[in-house]
């Protein structure tokens, strides 16, 4: 009887010892993961309710939550002139940015998908601009286009006295200098997704439409293009975020001028938030900013979770 | 885990609360003297004060008007260890003294007698409810006109005292084949400007309009005018102004290419650099129609409460910063005016004795101001919501009809 039940005994801590092991292995992932958990919830999700508490306060230089205003921080905002051009200038500005840079980038990523020699040279020196921060960009390509100085200067010089290129110093044209520097900086990075789709085209489709008798052009108009659907995607969601925060290009390129012409709303944000202490103004902003960008990002999460299941 | 974590980063947050040394007197000064000039000027005052056996811990922040250092003390402040000494200008200082945080000067501004020697248009700003909050280093007034005398001689050599005077050597200036205006296109540089024009219009309109910002001044036919004045200097600025920086705007004027510049007195600092004198090579001059009055803003810094440890310390910078000696050492250096009116003149060169006498003359006669431009008329909110309106009509967006109508409407809507 002794002998057995001291038999039995190891087995059983054995058993104990195998259940705390996979107790452990079930819950080490959650542990592990627990500490960033717990810090993106604060700092993120935290800090946003706290930036929408604070947009209904009159909180002027520091928060201040003894005042409470409603949604008047909301109405000065869609009244206030320079919110107005800031969102204007959005829309030109998203638009375009996003436009140019997805027809660039596929562009290019098409030329250089015809197995060129060169490539492997090639492809870098169109990528390399998004290896540059923003505000060096901003800084190259505002002193580039200063007349004084930049291209017209250089024109001048040469000769050709009559070239003109001012759109920097024209409230009504500074807006699209912004963007072709930000296309400048993006475009390579977009043709870098769009060669990763290519290369993922499978050959066996592409040869069984040229045994049909279709030509090039129609083969990447019916064919490849349309399967480039998901980089499409990609490429808008990433632009489309980028846009609705680019700061440092304008701050560099511009600083919201001539006048108020080229104010974004994350420009907006941070003069009234630290220059003009409307700290509750600038929340206000931050969360219209962030709703434009839910606005995106919800969608197209949706449609790639739900992908996800149907597959 | 969590636990230990959290912790771990208590203590490691209290640790550091807690390193302050306590033994030694130390100051720790937030500013944004960072570059040549300004950097030197600012030593003179750590030496003074290591003699004294104070420590100078230095927190420089970078970034001209200072907007950055103020969101740098955002941070210190919200985390309740605020900095000994703060550089900053006008309202920002009542905005802090509105949030409790500041100290008191009181002692020594007794002993010393501030309230004798320090004109009463800055004791607005260095002081809160009665009390000394902070200790001005300096005054810059801000209608200054900054003439390259050659460019003047060429255009007749008398400088302009009315505003037809000022237009007529304009006109000569561009018939000479200079751009007679040397401006940077940025909207302070814009409102520098328009401050100026403002006071020309007299004395009673400025503190109506920009200090007390009556409606009524704010949308007047008189406003209108300014607009119209400002609409009129337009003309004579070159093609490529806008964004330009205010130093490149005085390079201009010092190289002969552009024949004025209306800015405060740090431009001063660059005509000297590049070797002019005062007198030969440049004329400092009262923004026309303006002679008698001054604009200003004033540097001063603003004393945090601090610990008992740290108060002496405070107290002994704050008695060094209004030295007389320092006073004058520091602002021979910087261009601008002492703060203190019984100051010596004898270290300034001719614009600096002018600008010591205009400030005496003003602050007597009641027509010492602060500069709307530079944000000691009216608070942050204020200021930039007219900054929008003067940049937008400086830059053809509106006609001064609808921009003394939007400056009376903005300014409403900021307050």
């Amino acid at each position: 009887m002794t002998q057995t039940q001291a038999e039995i005994v190891p087995v059983l801590t054995q058993g104990a010892d195998r259940g705390a092991r996979e107790t452990l292995q079930e819950w080490l992932p959650k542990l592990v993961l627990a500490p960033s958990f717990a810090l993106i919830l604060l700092f993120v999700y935290g800090f946003i309710l706290f930036t929408a508490v604070l947009s209904f306060t009159g909180s002027k230089l520091l928060p201040d939550f003894s005042t409470w205003v409603g949604f008047g921080n909301y109405v000065r905002l869609f009244n206030h002139p320079n919110w107005i051009v800031s969102l204007k200038n959005l829309a030109i500005f998203s638009v375009l940015y996003i436009a140019v840079c997805t027809v660039l980038g596929l562009g290019l990523a098409i030329l250089l998908d015809q197995k060129i020699r060169g490539e492997g040279f090639l492809r870098p020196i169109y990528l390399y601009p998004m290896a540059l921060s923003f505000f060096v960009t901003g800084v190259a390509w505002k002193w580039f286009l200063d007349p004084s100085i930049g291209l017209e200067h250089v024109m001048h010089t040469w000769g050709w006295e009559s070239f003109s290129f001012r759109w920097i110093k024209e409230g009504k044209m500074a807006i699209y200098t912004i963007v072709i520097a930000a296309v400048w900086q993006s475009s390579g990075f977009v043709m870098a997704m769009f060669l990763a789709g290519l290369r993922g085209v499978d050959n066996e489709v592409i040869k069984a439409a040229q045994i049909d008798g279709a030509s090039t052009v129609m083969i990447y108009r019916r064919i490849i293009i349309p399967l480039m659907r998901p980089v499409f995607l990609s490429a808008f969601v990433v632009l489309a975020h980028l846009a609705i925060k680019s700061y440092d290009l304008v701050v560099a390129m511009t600083d919201g001028g001539p006048g108020t012409a080229t104010w974004v709303p994350a420009l907006f944000m941070q003069k009234f938030t630290f220059g003009r202490n409307e700290m509750a103004m600038g929340a206000s902003s931050a969360i219209i900013m962030m709703m434009m960008i839910f606005s995106i990002i919800v969608p197209y999460l949706y449609s790639e979770l739900r992908g996800g299941r149907r597959s | 885990m969590l636990r230990k974590l959290l912790i771990g980063t208590m203590l490691s947050t209290a640790l550091t609360a807690y390193a302050a040394p306590s033994f030694a007197e130390e100051v720790e000064v937030l500013h944004w003297w960072t570059s040549g000039g300004e950097a030197a000027a600012l030593d003179v005052l750590k030496k003074n004060l290591e003699a004294e056996g104070v420590t100078w811990k230095d927190m420089p922040v970078a970034g001209g008007g200072g907007e950055q250092a103020m969101t740098a003390l955002r941070a210190r402040v919200t985390a309740g260890n605020p900095p000994t000494a703060v550089q900053a200008l006008g309202f920002d200082i009542t905005d802090w003294a509105k949030q409790g945080v500041v100290g008191d000067l009181g002692e020594v501004a007794a002993e010393e007698n501030w309230d004798a020697v320090i004109p009463a248009a800055l004791q607005a700003f260095s002081k809160y409810d009665g009390k000394w909050i902070a200790a001005p280093v300096n005054v810059h007034s801000t209608n200054w006109v900054w003439i390259n005398k050659k460019a003047l001689d060429a255009a007749g050599g008398k400088a302009p005292e009315t505003w037809d005077e000022l237009i007529a050597v304009l006109d000569k200036m561009k018939a000479n084949g200079i751009s007679p205006i040397g401006h940077g296109g940025q909207a302070w540089q814009d409102a520098t400007i328009f401050d100026a024009v403002v006071l020309a219009e007299g004395t009673d309109f400025y503190k109506a309009s920009m200090i007390d910002l009556d409606p009524a001044a704010l949308n007047s036919d008189k406003m209108v005018g300014v607009f119209d004045k400002m609409g009129k200097l337009k003309e004579y600025v070159d093609a490529d102004f806008s964004g330009r920086d205010w130093n490149l705007a005085s390079a201009m004027v010092i190289e002969g290419k552009a024949g004025m510049q209306f800015m405060g007195d740090w431009a001063k600092g660059e005509f000297l650099k590049a070797g002019l004198k005062p007198g030969a090579d440049f004329v400092c001059i009262r923004f026309p129609g303006t002679q008698g009055a001054v604009t200003f803003n004033s540097d001063q810094f603003m004393m945090f409460k601090v610990g008992d440890a740290n108060k002496a310390a405070q107290l002994k910078m704050a008695s060094a910063i209004e030295d007389p000696a320092f006073q004058s050492a520091f602002n021979v250096v910087k261009g601008s005016a002492p703060a203190r009116t019984d100051v010596p003149n004898d270290a300034f060169d001719d614009c600096g004795k002018k600008a010591m006498a205009d400030l005496a003359e003003a602050d007597k006669s009641g027509k010492l101001f602060g500069s709307m431009a530079h944000g000691h008329a009216n608070p942050a909110a204020v200021k930039n919501a007219m900054y929008d309106v003067i940049t937008r009509h400086f830059n053809g967006e509106l006609d001064s009809k609808a921009a003394a109508e939007e400056l009376a409407n903005a300014v409403a809507a900021a307050q």
